[in-house]
């Protein structure tokens, strides 16, 4: 079970990082996306997974499961929502200045100003 | 008594305000203020004179960052009081100075307050009781003194000598920050007294040359020491009253207040004894020779300055008793005469115009009070009987003869050495007197020098006074302070010193005359001196080889960050996480934790668990494989975000699970929505290896990432939840201990979480505002299927619904999963999908929401719910709650963090919503107004048109 989740977690920020390294903006969104899960992930299995009853303290319930890292990774799933969102419109803006899409702002020399190839 | 010690520190910056604003009223009500206050740090002093001339030590202790070893800890005793006196008397007599320097035209409200700020700022570094306090206040005297020297900032000159200024005592200060901590982790404590009662063991440790070399390195630079002296004489492009005062009594003697202070801590080791010897005698003979061929008197009295400081550093260098006694008198007498000297050079700059000794001769006919003045503390600084500096040059000579340290015939160095340094020092004082005030006639005077105002002659005189009064009377005038303050130095009790003008006729006196007859001769034949200095070219240009060095040296920057730098985010991000796997790495192996399991045994997958695997694999690696395609990217991303929300859900973490699925689907419509102004394809990229290279970094982060997850999850921990979970219900009002930690137990965090989030939507709204952009898809081309009639009908009854249930989510969150962060991600999804279905227009017509209203009412709210604990008497963001049992309705648990709660909800629901509209009414802009900048070429938008995902 740990290696699954281990597994996992790393899927997802080496996809991230590889996303993040490419040069058009919309893959660094990916990239980032993807990362971003990773790391709420990451966070949130610090309190460990042995524990199956969730952390609401009803009569009758016991073994909860550790709530502080769930409340950390609760506002940072939607913290980074409000970072992909501020990225994309930083994204576009750049789109509007420079006239292409690649992170770096500047236009690639092989692929014109990242069109489509033919 | 400890407020007075604080307010003594305070008072020049206390004084700042005050000055500028008096200064609108008039450069004489600004000069009163800065008077004012360096009088009343006097009459302070005089105030503490009695204590401490008793020899008490006051010392005032308050924790500031107790964890850094750095206190707010100030300490008066005798030689703080001595320094503390120069600082604030001579400040009084330069302010009163400056005030009648200054041309009407210059900005003496600015000059003041950075003189007041310099004086503050040395008054810390001697008043400060810990090392760190004392090295944080030496900056602030680095960097007031940089804007005091480059105060004619309009002149190239005065910048290139700040500058230098700066770069030489900042490099210093950087070094003697190392050497300070380096003491405070040897001595066991900061604290100066810990310190300098640990004398021995700082001795015996084996960091102990390093730490001396750092530490005196960032002495000798302020001190102008040799060969780290050529800022000095640069420095002189300074208005005289900055060099009266920086360069002669205070700034320099910065660097020997630290060997004083330090002087129990560090000295009394072979060491110390060479190296500040060794650099003090250096500097006090090469001063004093460079001293002597200057023509600007300004510049001879700068090296006569560098010349005395080498001085001081010798005799402390010396290492005995009463070598650090004629040192600390030295101090006293230096800054007397030196600080009057510069005000008299002051003033015949101003009379005559010039500073060319080569051309001002003669002034005694058209200035004799002046010259009297200045011939007087002339003498004093060249040693004449009688005077001040004659005592302190006797007891130096007497410590250079039977030095312990020396025997046979290298006895006969030190005095040989102060011989000559001392009949160099009448050599240039004679220059100064002959020159100016004799030697015939002024030749070609910009204008007729006369007598200044009485006033501005009156801090010359009142100095001038005081190395007569010195020289005659010592025991008197300047018998307790010195003792106290040499005490101070050394802590322990003094040898028996009697300041006194005859000792009888011993070999020190020989020397006096000995040096006061050759320095006579030497000036008489210095043309010989001059011609063969000049054919030799003796002086090593300093100013153009530091000038080099700082060129090299910001070229090499440049490069580096040129190379560094290439100002792209794929290095950037490249760079950042290879750096994170590199010391993430480094820390597993320095470690040494040993293998990667730890001792809890790992369970095996269960097949669901698999299952899941698979399918974020799936979801991950496809959107990474295919993200050219970016259509399909986006679809397998959300596959492999749904997988996160599962697992949160059966990881027991229903709130996560909520919260991740309604964020997946307003991050699918943002995506979806950016494709609208983004080609739906990506182009190749060109094959040359970053791929390869990128992969390489992926994998690492990804395994270091997994790695670290694994070992994590098979060791044991502790957790301060328990404390969570027992006090959700008792204190926290709920049984979701989620909830209740984001909403009462980390309340501020989360308040300052949705700030975050608020900030994020207001700086996208910013930057999208008054953006132009042609949507790839053309308006004609989707005008047939833009808002299928289906989801139309279905959403428009399905809004209240929807609304009903974020409403519900929201008022059980305290207890059950839900809460505000969830309603509000809930209720922004249901209002976007209203604007999916019927279009911007529509939407907006009907729902006449002002967002960004709603935005601020959210954080206002919230904020307003942790205020309102004050009303109670409790501290902010405390929560309470009652209990409610209305008729027909269940029990109802009303707790004051249902509104804090209700914030949090306003504020997601306005930023989501604001973001999404925002991007949409982005079309709706271009759709009114001709694109801008960007024109799609025909045919492009129907090729766009045909699905990615048919393709794929």
């Amino acid at each position: 079970m740990e290696a699954a989740v281990a597994l996992g977690i790393g899927l997802l920020m080496g996809a991230g990082t590889w996303l993040v390294l490419r040069p058009t903006t919309f893959s660094v969104l990916l990239g980032l996306t993807l990362m971003a899960y990773g790391v709420n992930l990451l966070v949130f299995v610090s309190g460990r997974i042995d524990r199956s009853v969730p952390p609401l303290t009803l009569k009758g319930t016991s073994g909860w499961a550790d709530p502080l890292p769930q409340a950390l990774v609760l506002t940072a799933i939607v913290i980074s929502f409000g970072m992909t969102a501020f990225f994309v419109a930083l994204a576009l803006r750049a789109l509007g200045e420079t006239g292409t899409d690649r992170a770096d702002g500047r236009r690639s020399p092989a692929a014109g100003e990242g069109e489509e190839g033919p | 008594m400890t407020d007075a010690l604080v307010l003594l520190l305070v008072l020049p910056f206390a004084a700042v305000p005050a000055v500028l604003a008096l200064g609108a009223a008039g450069r004489q009500a600004a000069a009163i203020a800065a008077a004012s206050a360096m009088a009343a740090g006097v009459v302070i002093l005089a105030w503490f004179a009695p204590a401490v001339l008793a020899g008490e030590t006051l010392v005032v202790t308050t924790p500031w960052l107790p964890d850094w070893g750095l206190d707010l800890a100030l300490r008066m005793d005798g030689l703080a009081f001595l320094f503390a006196l120069l600082i604030y008397g001579i400040g009084f007599l330069i302010v009163l100075y400056a005030a009648y320097y200054l041309p009407g035209s210059d900005r003496l409200v600015r000059f003041l307050s950075l003189l007041l700020a310099f004086a503050g700022g040395m008054l810390g570094v001697v008043l400060s009781e810990n090392v760190l306090l004392m090295l944080l206040f030496w900056e602030v005297t680095s960097i007031t003194s940089f804007l005091l020297i480059a105060y004619k900032s309009q002149y190239h000159d005065s910048r290139i000598a700040a500058r230098m200024a700066l770069a030489v005592t900042g490099a210093g200060g950087l070094a003697l920050l190392a050497g300070l901590l380096l003491l405070g982790d040897m001595a066991g404590s900061f604290a100066l007294a810990e310190i300098l009662a640990a004398g021995e063991a700082i001795r015996a440790d084996p960091r102990y040359p390093l730490m001396l070399g750092l530490v005196l390195l960032g002495a000798f630079t302020k001190s102008a020491q040799f060969p780290l002296h050529f800022w000095l004489p640069n420095a002189m492009a300074a208005p005289t009253p900055v060099s009266a005062y920086l360069h002669s009594a205070t700034m320099v003697k910065a660097g020997v207040f630290l060997l004083a202070r330090l002087y129990p801590a560090l000295s009394g080791s072979e060491l110390w004894f060479a190296a500040v010897s060794a650099i003090g005698a250096i500097t006090f003979v090469l001063g004093a020779y460079l001293a002597l061929l200057k023509h600007d008197f300004k510049g001879l009295l700068a090296y006569s300055t560098i010349s005395h400081l080498g001085l001081i550093t010798l005799m402390f260098g010396l290492d005995t008793p009463t070598s650090a006694i004629a040192a600390t008198f030295h101090i006293i007498n230096h800054a007397v005469f030196k600080a009057s000297l510069f005000m008299v050079a002051g003033i015949i700059d101003v009379e005559t115009g010039t500073r060319d000794m080569q051309r001002i001769n003669g002034l005694w006919k058209y200035m004799p009070i002046t010259a009297a003045l200045g011939i007087v503390a002339a003498a004093g600084m060249a040693g004449v009987p009688f005077l001040n500096g004659f005592l302190s040059k006797e007891m130096f000579f007497a410590e250079t003869v039977a030095h312990p340290r020396f025997e046979g015939y290298g006895a006969l160095i030190l005095p040989a050495l102060g011989v000559v340094g001392g009949l160099l020092s009448v050599a240039y004082a004679a220059r100064f007197v002959h020159d100016v005030f004799f030697n015939g006639e002024p030749i070609d005077l910009p204008r007729t020098p006369r007598e200044p105002p009485r006033i501005m002659r009156l801090p010359v005189e009142i100095l001038v006074v005081l190395v007569v009064l010195v020289g005659v009377l010592p025991q008197l005038v300047v018998g307790d302070l010195l003792e106290t303050a040499a005490s101070a130095v050394l802590q322990t009790d003094l040898p028996p010193v009697k300041l006194a003008i005859w000792h009888g006729f011993n070999l020190p006196l020989v020397m006096s005359i000995v040096a006061l007859g050759g320095g006579l001769f030497y000036y008489w034949r210095r043309d010989r001196v001059m011609t063969l200095h000049e054919r030799l070219a003796l002086e090593i240009s300093s100013p153009v080889a530091f000038e080099r060095l700082y060129a090299a040296l910001a070229g090499g920057a440049r490069r580096l960050v040129a190379r560094l730098d290439g100002r792209s985010l794929r290095q950037y991000a490249g760079l950042f996480l290879l750096a994170a796997v590199l010391l993430s790495a480094w820390a597993w192996i320095s470690a040494g934790s040993g293998g990667l399991a730890g001792p809890i045994p790992a369970r095996p997958p269960d097949p669901a668990a698999l299952g899941a695997l698979a399918a974020l694999a799936a979801g991950a690696l496809g959107a990474t494989i295919l993200h050219r395609q970016r259509f399909v990217a986006v679809i397998f991303l959300s596959v492999a975000g749904t997988v996160v929300a599962l697992a949160f859900m059966r990881l027991a973490a229903p709130d996560l699970a909520l919260t991740q699925l309604s964020v997946e689907v307003a991050s699918v419509v943002l995506l979806l929505l950016v494709l609208a102004y983004l080609p739906q394809r990506a182009p190749a990229e060109p094959a040359d290896g970053r791929g390869l290279r990128d992969a390489l970094l992926a994998a690492a982060v990804g395994g270091g990432t997994a790695a670290l997850a694994f070992a994590l999850l098979t060791r044991p921990f502790e957790t301060v939840s328990a404390y969570h979970l027992a006090e959700a219900k008792p204190q926290g009002g709920g049984t979701n201990a989620v909830n209740v930690i984001l909403v009462d137990f980390r309340g501020f965090d989360t308040l300052g979480e949705i700030a975050v989030l608020a900030m994020a939507a207001l700086g996208a709204q910013a930057l999208l505002a008054g953006l132009r952009l042609a949507p790839r898809v053309s308006p004609a081309d989707s005008a047939a299927d833009r808002y299928p009639v289906m989801l139309q009908q279905l959403m428009q009854p399905m809004l209240p619904l929807v609304l009903a249930v974020s409403v519900y989510i929201f008022l059980r969150g305290h207890n059950m999963p839900g809460g505000g962060f969830i309603a509000g991600l809930i209720a922004a999804v249901a209002v976007v999908l209203q604007y999916l279905a019927a279009g911007i227009a529509f939407a907006e017509a009907k729902l006449r929401a002002d967002f960004v209203r709603l935005l601020g009412a959210g954080l206002a709210v919230a904020a307003l719910a942790g205020v309102a604990s004050f009303a109670f008497g409790l501290p902010f963001l405390t929560s309470g709650y009652v209990y409610l049992r209305p008729p027909l309705l269940a029990e109802i648990e009303l707790a004051s963090a249902l509104v804090f709660d209700l914030g949090i909800a306003l504020v997601v629901v306005a930023s989501v919503v604001l973001i999404l509209t925002e991007l949409g009414r982005l079309s709706l802009a271009a759709g009114r107004a001709p694109p801008a900048r960007r024109t799609a070429p025909a045919g492009e938008a129907i090729a766009e048109r045909v699905p990615a995902a048919a393709e794929a």
